[in-house]
C-alpha cells in the first residue's frame, strides 16, 4: 500500500469514465487481471490495462446507467474458478456463476446484474470416501479421496499443484461440503474439496505425450477420414447453416469422452436450451447413464456481456484441465472461438490498442495458440495419464476462410473438418468437404483401429478416397460433355463414388439410429461398396453394359445401412445379393 | 435537473458537453434549441468532465449555446396492454391521434438478456399457409427467422402473407387463453412501403391487435437504434407479462445497421468490415435473441426481420452476421421472381433451424421431415444439371437426369408458385411434395423411410403395367 495517496488508503477508486463494457478508474491500487468491483451494485468486472493512476477494467455484465464517481473496489485476486465436485451437470455463465442459481437468486428468467454466486455449492454435503491414510505421504497432484459426483464419474479429491505437500496427519471418511478440511498434513496445510484456479493460467503437468488412441465420435466421415486423436486439436470452419454446432453437439452427445466440458461462446441462448434439454435424457454411449452426468455447459450467448465471452474460454478450459488432472479424456467443444475472438477485438478497440489485421489485435493469433496449447495427451503431477482434446468451431464472416480467425486456427490445429455451404444447400450432412478436410493425426491412430475393428482399416479407406478424388477429376468433364460421353469404366467409378456420397459420407444427426455409427459398422459400409465395386467391375469386364449394372435391385440399398440397427446381418445379405445380381448378368 | 450550456463539439449525429456531475452511461438526454425545439439524446460515453451524446433527431439547428439536460435514467417505454392498436413514431410517440396512453409501467428499452438456463425450446408448428416455408423451411413459436431480400422484391408481400396466415393447427395443448398479436417496428423504409403495410392491417383488422413504430425514410436515421428496441421492448411485455403470442415484424434491419455505421463513423471508431461498427454482431444479437419462450411464461416472442442485402449479396456483414445469429433464413430470389413464382422464395440457401423438433408425428406429419430432405436433394439436383443442359442439351442426358431436370420445374412451378392470397394447410403441401416426388423411381428416394413409400407414393397408373408390377 506504500504507493497509495491519503485519501485512499483501502486501494479502492473511483470509475473516471464509462463506454460500453469498457472502464477506466483511477486511484486504483491493482495488478494487472485482479478481478475489482465496479460502481454502487458492485459490477465483476477485471483489471485489463495499467497506465499510470488509471486502470483499465473489462467488466462482466452490462454497464448501463453506472457513472463516473461511483467506486471501484478491487478484490486483490485473479479471476479464477472454483474446482470441485458440482460441476458436472452443471450450466454457468462466462465467469463461472451457475445460471440456474442465478435465477433463483434473481427471482426473474432475465439476467440481472450484481448477482453473484460461487461456481460449486458451498453448502451441500459429499460423500469423501480417502483413498491414503494417515502417515502416508502425498505430494502435490496426489489423490487422496473420491467423491461420487455423478452417476457417471468418481471426483478424485487431488492436492492442489501449488501445495507443498508431506505426511497425512488426519484423514476421515464423512460426509463434507467443499469448504471442510478433509485432509490435513503435518505441515499444517488442509486440503479441502474445493481448489481455486486462475483461468489463465494453465495447470501444470510433467509432459505432453504422443497421442494414439483416437476420440471415436460415431461420425463416419470424421472416424473414417479425419479422425482425431484423445489430446487432440480440431477446428470446424464454415459460413453460417453449414453445421458447426449440430457437429460440435454431436460430439458432444457420442463422443467416447470420460467428461465433455462444452463452451457456448457467444452463439444462440436456445441452442444452449437444447443441450439443457436433451442431455439428461439421452444416454452416454459409454455407460448408458445420463449424458448430463460427464457434461459441464457454459452458455455466454451472443446476448450476454462481451467480457465474459472473452473470458468463457478460459473458464472452459481450465475446467478440462482440472478433470484431465484426475486422469480422465476430457473432450471442449468451443463453439464459437470466432466470437470468442471478437470479444478481444470489442474490447480491444475501446482501448485503442493499435489494430492489426481486419482491426484484431496483435496478440490475437498468440491468444488462439495458448489455448488450443493447453489441449494434449499429458502424463499429469500425480503420475496419471490424461487428456483434454479441443474443438473450435470458428465462424469466418461471409464463409471467406482466408479471414485472421480461421487462418491462425489452422497454423495450430492438427485437425481440419472444412464445413461446404454447398453441400449443406443440397442437405448433404454433415456438409464436411472430403477433399479439403485433413487430420494430422490419420497415420498415428491407424494401430489403434487396426488392432481394434480390423486388419484392413487403413486400407479400405485409401480405397475410398482414391475412388473420391477420382469422382472430383471426373466431375470436372462431367459439368463439359455429360455423364454419358464417359467410357464406361469411368461412369461405373462415378456410379461407386455416389454411393459413397450418400450412403458413407452421409449421415443424419436427427435419425435415431444414423446419428451414432460405431468404427465397425462404419467399416462394413465402406465393405458393401467395395463389394459392388469389385463385382461391378468384373460384370464389366465381362460384357455387361453399364445401365444394366446401374440398374440391379440391390446396390441402392447401401445407401440403406445407415438407419439399419441391425447391420451385420443386413450389410451381409446386401453384399450376397448385390453378387448376386450382378453375377446373374454374365 | 441542471441545464448546461456547455456544448464543446458537434459532429454528425453527436455532441460532446462538459458536465460538473457524474452521468450515467446511456442516461437520456434531452437539448433545447435556440427555437424551442427539444431533441433526445442518449449519452454514449462518459467520463469525468466530459459526456459524448447521440441525438436521435439529428444534430441539426443546434448550436453551441443549446441548453443540455440529463435526465437521470435510461430510455424507458411506457408499456400497458392499451398499445395495442396504436400507432406510434421510431421514438415512442404515439402519432394516430388516439388517447393519452396511461402506462401501467415504464420498461428500460435495453432489455435485459434472457437467461438461458429459463429459456424453454420452440417447437411449436405455426402454419403459415406457404409451403416453401411449412414444408421446406418452418416456422415454429420463438423463433427467430428473417427474409433475406434485395431491393425491388416482393418481402413485404410475404410478410403480411405470414402476419395474415399465419396459425397454430389442433391448438388444444396448454394455452387457449393465449391470444395472438403484432409488433411491427419500421426502420427508414419509405412513405409507400409503410401504407402498404397500414392498409393491409387495417383490411384484415389485424390493427386492433397490432402495435405499430414507424420510423421512415425521411424520419431521423439516429433514431432508428431506438425503434426495434421500442418495438421488443413491447413484444416481451405482450408475450411473458400478457400471454400473448407475439410476431414481431422488423423492417428493414439494413436502414438500422447503416445508422449504427453512421454513429461509429462520428464516433471516429475503428471500423470492422466494410465499414460497419465492430461491435455489430453483439448488436445486433441484442435484438434477435429477444425472441424465444419462456419456461412457465404462456406467451412467445416469434420474429421476422426484414433485411434487403446491398448488390445481392450474402456475404454483406448485414446479412452474414444476421444469419449467424438468427435460427435460419428465408432467401427471396430475383430469379424465381422475374419467372412470375410468387412468392419467390428459393429454398436451397434457405434454412430453419428448429425445423426438426417442430415437425413429425403428432406435431406436423410422420413423413415430413423426409420428405423435405428429399426434395431438397432432388431440387439441389435437378438445378445442378440445368447448367449442363445449356451446353449438351437434353438430348446428351440420361433418362435418369431428365426426370430430376422435370423435378426440379415442377418443384418451382407447383410447389414454390401458389399466390400471395393462398393459404395451404400442411396437408396440402405434402401432398404436393409427395405428387412431385412420385415423378422419380421409387429406388431414388433414399432419403424417406420405405414405410413410408409404401403409404404415400403415388403410383402412375399410365406407366408401363409390367414394370409397376415388377416389385
Ligand atoms: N449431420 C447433420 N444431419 C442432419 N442435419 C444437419 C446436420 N448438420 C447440420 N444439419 C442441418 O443444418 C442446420 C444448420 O446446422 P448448424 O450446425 O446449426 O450450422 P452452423 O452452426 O454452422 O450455423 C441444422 O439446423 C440442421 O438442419
Ligand atoms: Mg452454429
Amino acid at each position: 500500500m506504500s504507493q497509495a495517496t491519503e485519501t485512499d488508503t483501502d486501494g479502492s477508486g473511483v470509475i473516471q469514465s464509462v463506454s460500453g463494457p469498457v472502464v477506466t478508474a483511477r486511484d486504483l491500487d491493482a495488478r494487472m487481471n485482479d478481478v475489482v468491483y465496479v460502481g454502487d451494485e458492485g459490477l465483476m468486472g477485471e483489471a485489463i490495462e495499467i497506465e499510470g493512476n488509471l486502470t483499465t477494467i473489462q467488466v462482466y455484465e452490462e454497464t448501463s446507467g453506472v457513472g463516473p464517481g461511483e467506486p471501484v473496489v478491487n478484490t486483490g485476486e485473479p479471476l479464477t474458478v472454483d474446482l470441485g465436485p458440482g460441476i458436472l451437470d452443471a450450466i454457468y455463465d462466462g465467469v463461472q456463476r451457475p445460471l440456474d442459481v442465478l435465477e433463483e437468486k434473481m427471482k426473474s428468467p432475465f439476467l440481472d446484474r450484481g448477482v453473484d454466486a460461487p461456481g460449486i455449492s458451498l453448502e451441500k454435503q459429499w460423500e469423501f470416501k480417502p483413498t491414503v491414510s494417515e502417515g502416508d505421504t502425498v505430494e502435490a497432484g496426489d489423490v487422496v479421496g473420491i467423491v461420487k459426483e455423478t452417476v457417471s464419474i468418481d471426483h478424485k479429491v487431488m492436492v492442489p499443484p501449488n501445495f507443498e505437500g508431506g505426511e497425512v496427519v488426519a484423514i476421515e471418511a464423512g460426509n463434507f461440503n467443499v469448504t471442510e478440511t478433509v485432509v490435513e498434513l503435518g505441515n499444517g496445510e488442509e486440503v479441502t474439496m474445493r481448489q481455486e484456479w486462475p483461468v489463465r493460467k494453465a495447470r501444470p503437468a510433467v509432459e505432453k505425450k504422443t497421442p494414439r488412441t483416437p476420440l471415436v465420435s460415431g461420425q463416419r466421415i470424421l472416424d473414417g477420414l479425419f479422425p482425431i486423436a484423445k489430446g487432440g486439436t480440431a477446428a470446424i470452419p464454415g459460413p453460417f447453416g453449414s453445421g458447426k454446432t449440430v457437429t460440435q453437439h454431436q460430439l458432444a452427445k457420442y463422443a467416447d469422452a470420460d467428461i465433455i466440458v462444452y463452451v457456448g461462446c457467444g452463439e444462440r441462448g436456445n441452442e444452449m436450451t437444447e443441450v439443457i434439454e436433451d442431455f439428461p435424457e439421452l444416454e452416454d454411449p459409454k455407460t448408458g447413464n445420463p449424458l448430463m452426468a460427464r457434461t459441464s455447459l457454459i452458455a455466454n450467448t451472443s446476448n450476454m456481456p462481451v467480457a465474459a465471452r472473452e473470458s468463457c474460454i478460459y473458464t472452459g478450459i481450465t475446467i478440462a484441465e482440472f478433470y484431465r488432472d484426475m486422469g480422465y479424456d476430457v473432450a471442449l467443444m468451443a463453439d464459437s472461438t470466432s466470437r470468442w475472438a471478437e470479444a478481444m477485438r470489442e474490447i480491444s478497440s475501446r482501448l485503442e490498442e493499435m489494430p492489426g489485421e481486419e482491426g484484431y489485435p496483435a496478440y490475437l493469433s498468440a491468444r488462439l495458440s495458448q489455448f488450443y496449447e493447453r489441449a494434449g495427451y499429458f502424463e499429469n503431477i500425480n503420475g496419471t495419464e490424461g487428456s483434454v482434446s479441443a474443438i473450435g468451431a470458428v465462424s469466418p464472416p461471409g464463409g471467406d476462410f482466408s479471414e485472421p480467425v480461421t487462418q491462425n486456427t489452422l497454423r495450430i490445429v492438427k485437425t481440419f473438418w472444412a464445413l461446404d455451404a454447398d453441400l449443406a444447400e443440397r442437405r448433404h450432412f454433415p456438409s464436411i468437404n472430403w477433399n479439403e478436410s485433413y487430420s494430422l493425426y490419420r497415420e498415428q491412430l491407424d494401430p489403434w483401429f487396426t488392432e481394434n475393428v480390423t486388419e484392413d482399416w487403413a486400407e479400405i479407406r485409401q480405397w475410398a478416397i482414391d475412388i473420391l478424388d477420382e469422382e472430383s477429376e471426373l466431375q470436372e468433364i462431367v459439368q463439359l460433355v455429360g455423364k454419358d460421353a464417359l467410357p464406361e469404366d469411368q461412369q461405373l467409378t462415378l456410379e461407386v463414388a455416389r454411393y459413397l456420397r450418400e450412403g458413407y459420407l452421409q449421415q443424419n444427426a436427427f435419425h435415431p439410429t444414423d446419428t451414432f455409427c460405431p468404427p465397425e459398422k462404419t467399416y462394413l459400409i465402406l465393405t458393401a461398396a467395395r463389394t459392388f465395386y469389385d463385382e461391378a467391375f468384373k460384370a464389366l469386364d465381362n460384357g455387361v453394359p453399364v445401365e444394366e449394372i446401374q440398374a440391379i435391385e440391390s446396390v441402392p440399398r447401401i445407401n440403406r445401412i445407415g438407419v439399419q440397427e441391425d447391420y451385420n446381418e443386413y450389410v451381409e445379405e446386401l453384399k450376397d445379393d448385390i453378387t448376386d445380381d450382378l453375377r446373374g448378368l454374365y | 435537473m441542471k441545464e448546461y450550456q456547455t456544448i464543446t463539439e458537434i459532429s454528425g449525429p453527436l455532441v460532446y458537453a462538459e458536465v460538473d456531475e457524474p452521468i450515467g452511461y446511456d442516461e437520456m438526454v434531452e437539448i433545447e434549441t435556440d427555437d424551442g425545439r427539444t431533441l433526445r439524446g442518449q449519452v454514449l460515453e462518459s467520463s469525468d468532465g466530459l459526456v459524448a451524446i447521440q441525438v436521435f433527431e439529428g444534430t441539426t439547428g443546434i448550436d453551441r449555446k443549446a441548453s443540455v439536460r440529463f435526465l437521470g435514467e435510461t430510455l424507458k417505454l411506457p408499456v400497458t396492454e392499451d398499445l395495442l392498436g396504436r400507432v406510434m413514431d421510431g421514438s415512442g410517440q404515439p402519432i394516430d391521434d388516439g388517447p393519452e396512453i396511461v402506462p401501467e409501467e415504464r420498461r428500460n428499452i435495453i432489455g435485459a438478456a434472457i437467461n438461458p438456463y429459463s429459456r424453454e425450446y420452440p417447437e411449436e408448428f405455426i402454419q403459415t399457409g406457404v409451403s416453401a416455408i411449412d414444408g421446406m423451411n418452418t416456422l415454429v413459436r420463438g423463433q427467430k427467422l428473417p427474409i433475406f431480400s434485395a431491393s425491388g422484391l416482393p418481402h413485404n408481400d410475404l410478410a403480411l402473407q405470414i402476419a395474415r396466415q399465419a396459425t397454430v393447427p389442433e391448438d388444444d395443448t396448454d394455452d387457449e387463453g393465449s391470444e395472438f398479436a403484432v409488433v411491427f417496428g419500421a426502420m427508414g423504409i419509405t412513405a409507400e412501403e409503410a401504407n402498404e403495410f397500414m392498409e393491409d392491417f387495417e383490411r384484415t383488422g389485424a390493427l386492433e391487435r397490432s402495435v405499430v413504430f414507424m420510423n421512415l425514410a425521411d424520419d431521423p436515421a439516429v433514431e432508428r437504434t431506438v425503434t426495434p428496441r421500442l418495438a421488443l421492448t413491447t413484444a416481451e411485455y405482450l408475450a411473458f407479462d400478457k400471454d400473448y403470442h407475439v410476431l414481431v415484424i422488423l423492417t428493414d434491419m439494413t436502414n438500422y445497421c447503416e445508422a449504427l455505421r453512421e454513429i461509429g463513423a462520428a464516433r471516429e471508431e475503428v471500423p470492422g468490415r466494410r465499414g460497419y461498427p465492430g461491435y455489430m454482431y453483439t448488436d445486433l444479437a441484442q435484438l434477435y435473441e429477444r425472441a424465444g419462450r419462456i419456461e412457465g411464461r404462456d406467451g412467445s416472442v416469434t420474429q421476422i426481420p426484414i433485411l434487403t442485402m446491398p448488390g445481392d449479396d450474402d456475404t454483406h456483414p448485414i446479412p452474414d452476421l444476421t444469419g449467424y445469429i438468427t435460427e435460419g433464413q428465408i432467401y427471396i430470389d430475383r430469379n424465381l421472381n422475374s419467372q412470375g413464382v410468387r412468392p419467390p422464395i428459393n429454398p436451397l440457401p434457405s434454412l430453419s433451424r428448429l425445423m426438426d423438433d417442430g415437425i413429425g408425428e403428432g406435431l406436423t406429419r410422420g413423413d415430413h421431415a423426409d420428405v423435405s430432405d428429399q426434395m431438397y436433394a432432388a431440387y439441389a439436383e435437378g438445378e445442378d444439371l440445368r447448367d449442363l443442359v445449356n451446353i449438351v442439351g437434353r438430348e446428351a442426358l440420361s433418362e435418369r437426369d431428365n426426370k430430376y431436370l422435370d423435378f426440379a420445374e415442377r418443384f418451382e412451378d407447383e410447389f414454390v408458385q401458389q399466390g400471395f392470397d393462398t393459404d395451404r394447410s400442411i396437408e396440402e403441401t405434402l401432398s404436393i411434395g409427395w405428387e412431385l416426388l412420385s415423378d422419380l423411381p421409387k429406388a431414388e428416394l433414399n432419403r424417406i423411410d420405405e414405410e413410408l413409400i409404401e403409404e404415400y407414393y403415388v403410383e402412375d397408373e399410365t406407366e408401363d403395367a409390367a414394370e409397376v408390377t415388377a416389385d
